[in-house]
């Protein structure tokens, strides 16, 4: 097995980040790359899960938990994003919430051509929105994930992370 | 149905030290609050997300009530919301809901289903443990002590006369005399000086 198909995204490495970063709530709406770290969230009695049912209603969730002195972060997939447009932009924007989104990249592939069109728009997307945004494949590049916290901070926005391991996903 | 200002004055002589987004109600809350600090007038940042914002605050600070003034046009584009709230359970949220029938903001066209929706029954059915409905202010008056003082969440429908603005929005009056950030801010603020008072009566 070369290199390539052995990285991977490890859930505990993530969970680190989000506790090294003060996360108090995790908003979240579950997608096929969560289910493992939905367990050990779950099991990590610094976190509390609030679970929505569409995806905008995190980001005014998210905005109230800011505003009462907390640290959320948003746990959706890309497709959740886009159906979250109006809310990205009047509750996480208009009120200048520095909020982590920790998106699933579904259809993502550094091979071939890419089919699925939510993969082909999530970057579009974050451009129009001007949210900045980084990748996140592999436990080699979760120091990422901490940049993406340390940015939201120091700008007072939201910032993405881009969860590109859609394949094992956090499933393992 | 009765006037959402005549309403808002009464529930002002019950309001305690609670957090209050007023929603829709914020231009006439304005007038009427005593405690601005603890109020959070945003005016219409995306529609459909004030009850979720509310609810963020209220886990936020689980020390103080908090109160939304939410509107059957934002209820309904984001409903689904009922449904965390009721399983979060939070004990000091206090969800208000001013239904006038129509988009008042945008001329009062109907919203769907207007006149025939039972947004209490919606609430109960959605999880919450207590719901009302009033269409008589009286009645709203008498029973709001009783209300506010039931654990959270609790849901409260209100049939209120539509206030319509047909001006074009940008020859409307301005009634926010404070930016977003600001009010945020200003509650922090207040919120940290009650925390600290309360540290230094219990030290003493």
């Amino acid at each position: 097995m070369n290199d390539a198909v052995m990285a991977h995204l490890s859930p505990k490495v993530v969970l680190e980040e989000l506790k090294k970063h003060g996360v108090t709530h995790v908003v979240w709406l579950p997608d096929s790359e969560t289910n493992w770290l939905y367990l050990l969230m779950k099991a990590e009695p610094s976190l509390h899960l609030v679970a929505v049912p569409r995806e905008g209603l995190a980001c005014s969730v998210a905005a109230g938990l800011a505003a009462g002195g907390k640290t959320p972060v948003i746990l959706i997939q890309n497709t959740g994003l886009m159906e979250s447009g109006d809310s990205i932009r009047g509750w996480l924007l208009g009120l200048n919430v520095p909020v982590v989104l920790m998106v699933g990249l579904r259809g993502w592939t550094r091979h071939g051509v890419t089919q699925d069109t939510a993969a082909t728009f999530t970057e579009p997307f974050l451009n129009a929105f001007r949210i900045s945004y980084y990748l996140v494949e592999s436990d080699a590049d979760a120091s990422r994930i901490s940049v993406a916290f340390e940015e939201a901070r120091r700008t007072k926005r939201p910032v993405a992370v881009l969860v590109g391991d859609e394949y094992h996903g956090f499933n393992r | 149905m009765f006037y959402t200002a005549d309403m808002l004055k009464v529930f002002q002589q019950h309001r305690g030290d609670a957090i209050v987004v007023p929603g829709r109600g914020g231009r006439h809350w304005i007038n009427i609050s005593t405690a601005p600090n603890l109020d959070v007038p945003l005016g219409d940042p995306a529609m459909g997300g004030h009850a979720a914002f509310a609810f963020g605050l209220a886990l936020a600070r689980p020390d103080r009530k908090v109160v939304i003034f939410d509107s059957e046009g934002d209820i309904q584009m984001g409903l689904g919301i009922l449904l965390t709230i009721a399983e979060q359970r939070p004990a000091n949220f206090y969800h208000f809901l001013l239904d006038n029938e129509c988009y008042a903001t945008t001329g009062g066209q109907p919203v769907p289903n207007a006149k025939n929706t039972a947004y209490d029954a919606i609430a109960r059915g959605a999880g919450y443990p207590s719901a009302f409905a009033f269409d008589e202010l009286e009645d709203f008056s008498r029973s709001l002590p009783g209300i506010l003082g039931e654990p959270g969440p609790v849901f409260v429908a209100m049939k209120v006369h539509p206030e319509v603005e047909n001006k074009p929005i940008g020859q409307r009056r301005k009634w926010m005399t404070r930016t977003r950030e600001q009010v945020i801010k200003d509650l922090q603020q207040a919120l940290s000086e009650s925390r600290g008072r309360a540290s230094v009566a219990q030290g003493a």
